[in-house]
């Protein structure tokens, strides 16, 4: 009888890798892989450009020292195959891949990474030109920062001497920005360097048709195995109808952002795929303390009741995004799952108001930005709703707007009592919601908490990523009960591809390579 | 002749003094800077200061001009300060793009405006006179947005006949010599490409030329009228003339002159580059460009794009005074 178990339980076994091993087999080499995308890249130097559809394109050329997992914001092992820390989280130690060379054929060494921090951080290096390094800046608060020293101990181990621990800092180095260039090449192009981009990546830059298209080639030599593609073409085609259009007739393969009326057909399209990113957002109703009533906790809680997230998603954001509990979005880990939203529900909300003191009402200024932003596809109209629901309890909202520089200068002025704003992630390190958007030394809307304040530090410093989780599952549930904003949504930007195209998993980093991307023809 | 073009030419500095000057006031007066758009919701009072120190954009406003001012008298225009890439180049790339498209969409508009407006007089208050009158009422009045749209669905998406959008298919090898594609094809004897680039200009043209077009036809219409009205055609008619002959030799080359003055201008209006154009059809131009980087606050490229369209502006209407002295010989320059 257990013979007869076993040997079934090994027919299982052996099915299940049959099926496996199928479908990798099914995966094919060639073909030319074409993404349409929304705008042309600023530039091809990473570390000089801040937008998105340049990193479309350096992502592909370089690599980063860690760099995430598929999908998520985990970070796994890219030119450095490992690495540690020390007790103190001042200096990290990465070893690297041995053998990994650039596409001009020049080593990925410790002397190299050491080169690449050096241009990037010394405003005195003689390549620090060419642009503005702002995420440089950014990421490692000034130049050079955090970074005190950058050693390479020996041909494959490069040290980091930090000034104080930095906990995002292994997130900060994933980033796409941080790809590591050729030094060779940075010197030959100087202020060019831009448009002949050479990287360690799973592709190689080919040509940067401007305003049109940029071409690259699969990288025979990469270190993670050759790409499935031999080219990937990213052309820019600025109108969503068009591109659709493109998708459509075949000219493209893959493409992003669509419009929300389009959304229908594709999905009763059976030659095409939608699929969704998972959120890095978050667009929030803020409520300023400094400014009477929403110094009190009852009338923040009453608007967070008074809201319907749900019909806002539906209505302005065609669906494509989910209600947002907390400031951080669930695709990045320490997301707190745990906390229950505040319901939808006028009758709490007035009670929560009268408690307050305010059983009629009050009048406010509440703004709204005057750009669409990923996190707030139409600001206008979804502050016109929120002014609706608000009005349903009692409580008048005077909306106003400004034009966006004006816009956030008052708003980093902390002129606005009431506002709607977002923010996009850059590392996935919830410290880089968290703290940046709310902590009482960072935050515009006048919240002040000491308890959050101290958490949100000592997990800064920590470098023990599951104490972090820890600390930052704490931290939410103090902003759920404080509300110093009503979370609204996570959006979830549509990707629209034919299905022939097989294993494109989308980063809610907004950039993933492509190297294990196959074309089923 | 000569005297009159080089005095023209000459009239050129002041023009594109004052176009400096009025563009470089106009873009720094405005709110917002290219800081604030690198950073957007990063940008915190002290980056927005940090950036703008390392731009230059803290120093005096003359300052900042006398230095655009010098960089242009030796014909440098600046950097983008988005992408670092120096302006002329920029210029450089996309300006033949959009001489190519706009180029085809003139010969479409001329090819078919002038012949249809010639007909309409000739045929007055006939059907196709009313008809093609009705139709050109329609194509001023229609959205090249919408229209663009409408021609990709139908000629690429349904019946599949002409590539959707931009200038060169994926896959046909060309190289970009001129940047003017169908030169460039033609340099290379590459017929193949020439086909592509041909097939891809087709619907982005007919959008783009389909209101100078309408524009052209209305105005060939109306100054036929008035000439075939007048004594001299009566005259040419009654010695015995053919009908071809008076139209084509007696009627349209005095009423050409209003006829080329618009041609003129509308030429230089889609020099101006064609905004809707050229997104709808993903069209590398200038045009589109210029706009982004007006919202971007890109100073040095806006400057440099828009004094460029100016100088092309004004020279295009150099070539159209020269053309009236070609046509109508009773014209003459000192």
């Amino acid at each position: 009888m257990n013979y007869v178990k076993k040997l079934s339980l090994l027919l299982v076994v052996a099915l299940v890798v049959a099926l496996f091993s199928f479908s990798v087999y099914a995966q094919e080499y060639g073909g030319t892989f074409v993404f349409g995308r929304g705008g042309d890249s600023v530039g091809l130097d990473p570390i000089q450009v801040t937008d998105g559809e340049s990193f479309k394109v350096t992502q592909q050329v370089y690599d980063t020292i860690v760099m995430f997992k598929p999908g998520t914001t985990e970070v796994i092992p890219g030119l450095a195959k490992d690495w540690k820390v020390s007790e103190d989280g001042k200096t990290w130690t990465f070893h690297l891949r041995e053998g990994v060379e650039f596409h001009d054929g020049n080593p990925v060494n410790a002397e190299a990474i050491k080169w690449n921090f050096e241009r990037w951080g010394y405003e005195d290096h003689p390549y620090h030109i060419g642009g503005e390094f702002t995420y440089y800046a950014y990421m490692f608060q000034d130049f050079p920062g955090v970074i005190k020293e950058v050693n390479a101990v020996d041909e494959y181990t490069v040290e980091f001497v930090l000034e104080n621990p930095q906990g995002p800092f292994l997130n900060n180095l994933a980033m796409v920005s941080f790809g590591i260039a050729s030094p060779a090449a940075v010197k030959k192009w100087g202020e060019d360097y831009f448009k002949h981009p050479v990287g360690s990546g799973p592709f190689k830059f080919v040509e940067w048709k401007q305003g049109d298209r940029v071409v690259l080639e699969a990288n025979e030599d990469y270190w993670d195995g050759r790409p499935y593609l031999d080219k990937v073409i990213f052309r820019s085609i600025p109108d969503n109808g068009a591109r659709y259009m493109e998708l459509r007739s075949g000219s493209i393969d893959m493409m992003d952002y669509i419009n929300p009326e389009d959304v229908q057909s594709v999905k009763e399209n059976e030659d095409l795929d939608l699929i969704l990113r998972p959120s890095f957002n978050v667009g929030y109703f803020a409520m300023h303390q400094d400014f009477e009533p929403f110094d009190n906790v009852l009338v923040r809680k009453a608007f967070a009741h008074a809201i319907n997230k749900e019909a806002l998603i539906g209505a302005f954001y065609a669906g494509l995004a989910e209600p947002a509990k907390n400031p951080l979005p669930p695709s990045i880990w320490g997301y707190n799952d745990e906390i229950e939203d505040y319901p939808y529900d006028l009758e709490k909300a007035k009670e929560l108001l009268a408690e307050a003191g305010y059983p009629d009402g009050f009048e406010f200024d509440f703004y709204y930005m005057p750009v669409p932003r990923p996190y707030f596809p139409q600001p206008k109209m979804i502050a016109q709703a929120v002014q609706y629901y608000l009005s349903e309890i009692g409580v008048t909202a005077n909306l106003l707007s400004y034009d966006w520089g004006t816009y956030l200068d008052k708003y980093y002025d902390d002129q606005f009592q009431t506002y709607i704003l977002g923010w996009t992630g850059d590392n996935g390190d919830p410290d880089n919601f968290l703290y940046v958007l709310l902590d009482q030394t960072q935050n515009n809307c006048g919240y002040e908490s000491e308890e959050l304040h101290e958490i949100l530090i000592e997990a800064q410093k920590s470098v023990d990523k599951e104490e972090r989780i820890a600390l930052y599952k704490e931290a939410q549930e103090i902003i759920h009960e404080d509300v110093p904003w009503v979370p609204i949504a996570h959006s979830t930007p549509p990707l629209v591809k034919k299905t022939m195209v097989k294993n494109y998993i989308p980063n809610p980093t907004s950039t993933e390579k492509l190297h294990r991307v196959w074309l089923n023809d | 002749m000569t005297s009159y073009i080089i005095k023209r030419l000459l009239a050129l500095v002041p023009v594109i003094i004052g176009v400096a000057l009025v563009v470089f006031l106009i873009i720094h007066l405005i709110p917002g800077d290219p800081a604030q758009t690198m950073l957007g919701e990063r940008a915190t009072v002290e980056a927005i200061e940090q950036l703008r120190e390392s731009m230059g954009l803290n120093e005096p406003l003359y300052i900042q001009f006398i230095s655009f001012f010098k960089g242009l008298l030796s014909g440098d225009l600046g950097r983008s300060v988005m992408s670092n890439n120096p302006v002329l180049n920029e210029i450089s790339v996309r300006f033949p793009a959009t001489l190519e498209l706009s180029f085809c969409a003139m010969i479409f508009a001329v090819g078919v405006g002038i012949p249809a407006g010639i007909f309409a007089a000739t045929h007055q208050n006939s059907f196709f006179d009313n008809a093609s009158m009705l139709i050109a009422l329609i194509g001023v009045s229609m959205p090249i947005f919408w229209l663009g749209l409408m021609l990709i669905w139908l000629f690429a998406v349904i019946l599949g006949w002409l590539p959707p959008s931009s200038r060169l298919s994926v896959g046909v090898e060309l190289d970009y010599i001129t940047n003017i594609l169908l030169v460039d094809s033609i340099i290379q004897l590459n017929w193949n490409a020439f086909k592509n680039v041909f097939s891809h200009l087709i619907l982005p043209s007919v959008a783009l030329g389909t209101i100078p077009l309408a524009i052209i036809a209305r105005m060939t219409r109306s100054s036929m009228l008035e000439v075939l009205k007048q004594d001299y055609i009566r005259t040419a008619y009654s010695k015995g003339l053919q009908d071809r002959m008076v139209v084509y030799k007696h009627a349209l080359k005095n009423a050409f002159i209003p006829i080329i003055t618009v041609v003129g201008l509308q030429f230089g209006v889609l020099l101006g580059g064609a905004v809707l154009t050229e997104t709808i059809f993903s069209w590398p131009g200038l045009g589109k460009y210029l706009v982004d980087a007006i919202y971007s606050r890109d100073f040095p490229v806006v400057q440099g794009g828009i004094l460029f369209f100016a100088i092309a502006f004004v020279i295009v209407n150099l070539l159209v005074d020269i053309s009236y002295a070609a046509i109508d010989p009773r014209i003459e320059y000192k």
